[in-house]
Formats: structure tokens, C-alpha cells, sequence
């Protein structure tokens, strides 16, 4: 995975040209998310929830295992992939035996984090998404930059400007217009495709079911059509039993887009058999870690691998919305991504994303399986602290505040300067970083402090 | 004319043992809310709250605590717990710094001697609105506020760390107040401590949405909040926006409530 975070800071300060359509795309999600949660007892959806992922974490070796043999049962090939380098591994293999030349692929975040379609094109299979949002970025060369809704930094006259220029459709095509042109395009690769790719919502360890979640349909015809089905499924996605899919299912549609359930729910068992001689001839199920075993074994982190990839923690996120995704730097973006890219990726390539937070908490509140975000943001601040990658100005600064507020006849006498220096030398220490400045009026301190007032006498 | 506050059972009566409360002032409401504090000993004084303020008392912590360094915050916590260490109750103008005592110290101290006093801290420690509802069981504080229409800013601590969410919408509805509500009331104000100046513009833009959202709620007389830094934050952006509101700190509004002016 690649990660180009260093330049968050300068993204974030330039990123002001994608917030309206981000933040009009978010707002209504969330708004969506909780009116689907109003109608249930949300309460004890989440706690249920999040009891069953973090059993799931603790016994995770068992139930691989067991995913495993049901897998394998069903007539599904298992794949374990402990790096990017052994799915690319994989999906040669699978390529070069079949021959394959045109691949179509389902959404999934996995795929971008392992640069499945950097592979597909170095060994000359033609790719084409083929989720409406995914497409439209592949037109445009750009990665996702929201879990659920890849391309909601782009407005719909963008999207009809690229739309003019690609397929010759008017300037003034409605969204459902824009869709149809699409379709004829998808339908036609999805006869053509030697290969469908897909990454993976859940598996079930009891059935050795992968379950797949879309409104488009796309992900139904790529695991369909096509003769091969290759599945990415991250380590972390396992569900212990198949009553347990049922409840995450309606879940992760709610908090995602605030359905009940997704407009279609894939569950692929294996492939096609003599009794069942619908779908594809060969299911490939790959096993992904890519450093997911590391982050599980980090007391402070492996919270995060509870994560259900629904986009509500960037949702209901106030900083994700001033500057979208792409900002980020990483496939995984806004709150779970600040605290997943460090545990993926390491927390250097990561920084400064665990300080991109004004730590509201909003996230936390809005996620269906209870990851404590913030305090996840707050351990990898504090060890990019030990590991001297935070800034050097803050660390004095800081370190001059703590001398100053742990000493009383210090701390009142530099106190009581900001009220007695005249305005110009006032203003050097006040506003202590020109960051403040930048963007606000200087704060106005009250004429006297209140411990003096309090000294004079309060009536 | 200044009425008699009441509780749920009635006119308050005079306590038995007077309630004893350390003023908290916090290091941003001691220099830029001082006033506002002033009205928060006021009106504990007319509930029959005995108040004190330790003059030793400095910061909370909470700058480093926020930015993961927390060797600093641990040393700052410290001589908080030690400066507050015979209080019965410590009342801060503050949402955010009383999260801080009441959640944070807990993790701070979590492996250390001290881990015991700070448990004890936190069961004492209260933000001012919700001292008066939960602790004094205030319910109305008078008709200090008739016909006022206000803007109620929550701070993000306050209202998801501490669920302080309908306290201080009470208070001031019940003195007469019209609470606006407005659509991005519960969302951060992009303060976050140094949050606000490592991210300028992030920060700023968190602002703009407030504000903008406020003026599209119709008119207020003013906003108010019991964040001293989410107000300098926001009073600071609308000045440089040149909007044009007014905005207080809660402990004065309700100051007001309680009828100061009669
Ligand atoms: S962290 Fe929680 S809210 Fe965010 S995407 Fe994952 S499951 Fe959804």
C-alpha cells in the first residue's frame, strides 16, 4: 500500500474546492444512517456487534481454520496471502492459467490497498470497474476518496463534463442518462470477462460464505458471468456463524447508507456444481493479511480491525468534510483511516494523520461496531511523540507551558503580563502559533484575569 | 425582581450544610471569560454555594494531553489533583477541561499512585450547567432571560464524553429563553486545542459551517456556550468573517437567568 501522507497539511489547506459537494454527499448519509438506527434499538445492535467482532478477533486462528474447510467443502479454492507481493502471486497464477485478457472488477477497498488493477495492467488484462463511482474515477485516473461513495468529492457537472468528453453524451444528460450509457458499456465487459474480482463485506466461518453488499448490481453480475471468481477477503472480515450475518448485514446497511439492507446481498458459496450449474466455474477465496496480524497483536490498535468499512465514522466526521479523501494521502481515509494507515502501513508513511483531529468524538459515536477512535488517535499520537516525529516548536512549546502552569507564582505573574503589556507586545505570545492568525481575529483577554477579580473581591 | 431558584420539589429550600464548591476557573476562562466567571461565583453564591478558588491552580493539561505528550499532562495533572485535593466539589466553566479531570486523569494515572486520587477527583469534579441541574437539582433559575431568542453551542466533550446535552437548554428555556435550534449545533467548532493552529484551515472551515448554519437558523440575540475555547474559537473566526453576533459564555447567561439585572 502507498501512502502519501506527509502532504495532508499542504492538501488540507488548498483541499477547500471538493467541500460543498463533500459536505452536502456526507450530511446526507449521516442524516440517512440516523433515521435507519432511529427505528431500532441501536444500542443494543452496536454493543452486540461489536461483542461478536472482538470474539471473532480473539479467536481468529479457529475460525480461519474453520472458513477454511467449509470453503474448500463448498468447492471453493483457499488462497492465504500473507503480503501485496503473494496476492499478486495469486492472481498470476490465475491469470496465466486461464489465460484471461479482460478482468471486470466489483468495489473494494482491499483491492485498491493491495494495487490490484497496478497488476492486472502489468500483465496486460484489461480491467474495467464497474461500480458507477469506480468507473467514473478510472475515467478519470483518480482513487476513491470515500469507503462507500468513492466519487462523492465530484459534483454532477463534472461528472457530465467527463461523461461529454468520453462518450459524446450532452452537457446537460440527466443522472439516470449518464447510468444507461454506462450500463451498455458494463453489460458488454461483463459477457467479454475471463475474470471477475471482488473483495468481500463478511465471511462465515460456519458456511464458508462470502457475503457482498451493493445497490448497483454489478458485484451480482461480476461474481456471476464471468468463469472465474476470484474474492479478496481481509483477515478481519470472518463472521463466526451464519445467524450472526443476518444482524451485520442490516447493519453495515444502515450505517452505511441507511438502508434496511443492501439492494442486492451476494452469498457465494463455492462454485458452480451438478446440482447448482448457475455461476461461475472456479471460486478463488484469497485470505489477505497484509500486516493486519501485526495491528491485532498492538494492545492500542486492534480495535481498529473491527471496522465493518461502512463510512459513517467519515460521515459524521467534521474534518473529513473540509477536505474529502484524497487529501489523506491513503486508501483509507478520514477517522478510521488515521488510525488504520499507521497500523497498516507504519506510523511514519502515516503521519501527521493521527493529528488531523479535533478529536469530537463523532465518530466514535456514529460507528455501528464501537471502535474508540479517538483514543486510538491519541495512542498513535503519543508514540509518533516517543519516536520524535511530531513537530520540534510544538514540543517546546508545550514543554514551556507545563514549566510555566506547574509553577502558581510563575504562572500568574506571565498571567497577568497578557493584561498589562501593551497591545503590540501582547500579541507575540497570545496568539502563540501564526496558525491561529492566519485564518481568525487575535482573541481578546478580559481587561483583568479573574484571579484578580477574585482578589479585589467579587460581589 | 429577582425570584427564588427552584428545584423539581419546589422552591429551593436553604441548605442544611452549605454546599462547598472550588471554582475551577481554567487557564482560558481566567484570562479571556473572567467576567463570566465572576458571574459563575455569583451565582453559585445565590444558590448557597459556598465558594472557594485555590489560587494555585493553573491548567488542567489537557493542551498536552491532546497532543500525546502525555510525560507534560501528567505533571500538570498532578498539581491539579494536589490544588483540589480538599474540595467537595471542584466546578468548572468548562465542559472540556472537566472531561478532562473526569475521563482523562483516569487514563493518565491509570499504573500510578496516583490513579486512586484521581478517581477520587472525578467523582467530585462537575461543568458549572451541569453542577446546577445534577448536583444542586436546579430547575429553573428564574425569568432573567424572558423573550431572549439564544443559540446553544455544544462542546463536543461536554456532550459526548460527559452526555451533558439537555442541561443547559433547560436552564435557559425554563428562565424564559426561546433555544434555536440550528442544524449543525452538536458539530465541532474546530478548536481542538493546537489542533486549531496545526490545521488552519481545516479548523476554520469546521467554523464556517457552524456560523453559516447559525445565521441560516433566523435571528439570535446571541450564542452561548460552556467552552471557553470553542467561544474564542468561534468569536475569533466571526470577527475575521466580520459576522456580527454576540457571544457569551454560558455562566454569564445564567447569571442573567437568575435575574442579575433586577
Ligand atoms: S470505523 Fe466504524 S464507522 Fe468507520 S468505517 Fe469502520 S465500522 Fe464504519
Amino acid at each position: 500500500m502507498q501512502i502519501h501522507s506527509r502532504e495532508y497539511p499542504k492538501r488540507a489547506r488548498e483541499g477547500g474546492d471538493v467541500r460543498a459537494s463533500v459536505t452536502g454527499a456526507t450530511l446526507s448519509f449521516d442524516a440517512r444512517r440516523r433515521a435507519a438506527f432511529a427505528g431500532v434499538a441501536a444500542e443494543e445492535w452496536r454493543v452486540w456487534a461489536e461483542g461478536v467482532k472482538t470474539h471473532l478477533l480473539t479467536h481468529l486462528d479457529r475460525y480461519l481454520e474453520e472458513a477454511e474447510a467449509r470453503l474448500e467443502a463448498n468447492g471453493a479454492r483457499v488462497h492465504w496471502a500473507g503480503s501485496q507481493e503473494d496476492v499478486h502471486r495469486i492472481l498470476s497464477a490465475i491469470i496465466e492459467r486461464r489465460g484471461a485478457r479482460r478482468a471486470v472488477k466489483g468495489k473494494s477497498m482491499l483491492s485498491e490497498e493491495l494495487e490490484v488493477n497496478e497488476l492486472l495492467e502489468k500483465r496486460g488484462v484489461d480491467v474495467l470497474e464497474t461500480d458507477l463511482g469506480e468507473y467514473i474515477l478510472q475515467l478519470l485516473e483518480q482513487p476513491p476518496s470515500h469507503i462507500v461513495g468513492p466519487a462523492i468529492h465530484l459534483s454532477l457537472d463534472e461528472i457530465r463534463r467527463l461523461y461529454h468528453e468520453t462518450h459524446g453524451t450532452e452537457l446537460d444528460a440527466t443522472p439516470d442518462e449518464l447510468a444507461g450509457v454506462s450500463r451498455l458499456i458494463l453489460r458488454e465487459a461483463f459477457l467479454a470477462a475471463d475474470v471477475g474480482i471482488t473483495g468481500g463485506n463478511f465471511l462465515v466461518a460456519e458456511t464458508g460464505t462470502v457475503a457482498l453488499i451493493e445497490n448497483e448490481g454489478n458485484i451480482r453480475l461480476t461474481t456471476s458471468a464471468p468463469p472465474v471468481h476470484v474474492a479478496l477477503v481481509g483477515i478481519e472480515k470472518l463472521l463466526p456463524r451464519w445467524s450472526d450475518l443476518a444482524v451485520f448485514l442490516q447493519l453495515t446497511a444502515r450505517a452505511a447508507t441507511g438502508q434496511p439492507v443492501g439492494n442486492y446481498v451476494s452469498m457465494i458459496h463455492g462454485p458452480r456444481t451438478a446440482d447448482d450449474p448457475d455461476g461461475p466455474e472456479e471460486v478463488h477465496v484469497v485470505l489477505v493479511d497484509n500486516g493486519r496480524t501485526d495491528v491485532l497483536a498492538d494492545p492500542e490498535a486492534w480495535e481498529a480491525l473491527r471496522c465493518v468499512r461502512c463510512g459513517a465514522c467519515l460521515n459524521a466526521c467534521p474534518v473529513y468534510r473540509q477536505t474529502g479523501g484524497h487529501a489523506y494521502g491513503a486508501v483509507y481515509s478520514g477517522p478510521i483511516g488515521s488510525v488504520l494507515n499507521p497500523g497498516l502501513a507504519g506510523l511514519h508513511a502515516a503521519m501527521p494523520l493521527p493529528f488531523a483531529s479535533s478529536l469530537c468524538g463523532a465518530c466514535e459515536e456514529a460507528c455501528p461496531v464501537r471502535i474508540p477512535i479517538p483514543e486510538l488517535l491519541l495512542s498513535w499520537r503519543r508514540r509518533a511523540v516517543e519516536a520524535g516525529m511530531d513537530s520540534r516548536a510544538k514540543a517546546g512549546l508545550l514543554r514551556a507551558w507545563t514549566a510555566v502552569a506547574t509553577r502558581p507564582g510563575l504562572y500568574r505573574a506571565a498571567g497577568a503580563m497578557l493584561h498589562t503589556l501593551p497591545e503590540p507586545v501582547r500579541r507575540v505570545p497570545l496568539p502563540v502559533v501564526g496558525g491561529w492568525r492566519e485564518v481568525r481575529a487575535d482573541p481578546e483577554p478580559s481587561p483583568t484575569s479573574f484571579r484578580e477579580l477574585w482578589r479585589e473581591g467579587i460581589e | 425582581m429577582s425570584e427564588q431558584p427552584t428545584t423539581a420539589s419546589g422552591p429551593m429550600p436553604p441548605a442544611r450544610a452549605p454546599v462547598r464548591a472550588s471554582l475551577f476557573v481554567t487557564c482560558l476562562g481566567d484570562h479571556f471569560y473572567a467576567d463570566a466567571a465572576a458571574s459563575a461565583v455569583r451565582l453559585l453564591r445565590k444558590l448557597g454555594v459556598e465558594v472557594d478558588f485555590p489560587e494555585a491552580q493553573t491548567c488542567c493539561g489537557q493542551p498536552a494531553f491532546n497532543a500525546g505528550r502525555d510525560a507534560e499532562a501528567r505533571r500538570m495533572a498532578a498539581h491539579t489533583l494536589e490544588v483540589f485535593r480538599e474540595s467537595e466539589y471542584v466546578v468548572l466553566p468548562s465542559g472540556s477541561c472537566a472531561c478532562m479531570l473526569r475521563r482523562f486523569y483516569a487514563h493518565l494515572f491509570h499504573d500510578d499512585d496516583l490513579s486512586g486520587q484521581a478517581a477520587d477527583l472525578a467523582g467530585r469534579t462537575f461543568e458549572l450547567g451541569e453542577f446546577l441541574v445534577r448536583v444542586l437539582g436546579v430547575t429553573k433559575l428564574g425569568r432573567g432571560l424572558e423573550g431572549r431568542r439564544i443559540a446553544y453551542h455544544h462542546g463536543c466533550h461536554a456532550l459526548r464524553e460527559l452526555g451533558i446535552r439537555e442541561e443547559p437548554l433547560e436552564l435557559l428555556a425554563s428562565a424564559g429563553a426561546e433555544v434555536v435550534p440550528w442544524e449543525a449545533a452538536e458539530e465541532c467548532c474546530g478548536f481542538g486545542g493546537l489542533f486549531s493552529v496545526s490545521f488552519p484551515q481545516v479548523s476554520a472551515g469546521m467554523a464556517d459551517r457552524k456560523l453559516d448554519t447559525l445565521a441560516a437558523a433566523g435571528e439570535v440575540d446571541f450564542l452561548t456556550s460552556a467552552d471557553c475555547g470553542c467561544l474564542l474559537q468561534l468569536s475569533s473566526r466571526m470577527r475575521k468573517r466580520r459576522q456580527d453576533l454576540a457571544v457569551r459564555h454560558l455562566a454569564d447567561v445564567l447569571w442573567e437567568a437568575a435575574g442579575a439585572d433586577s
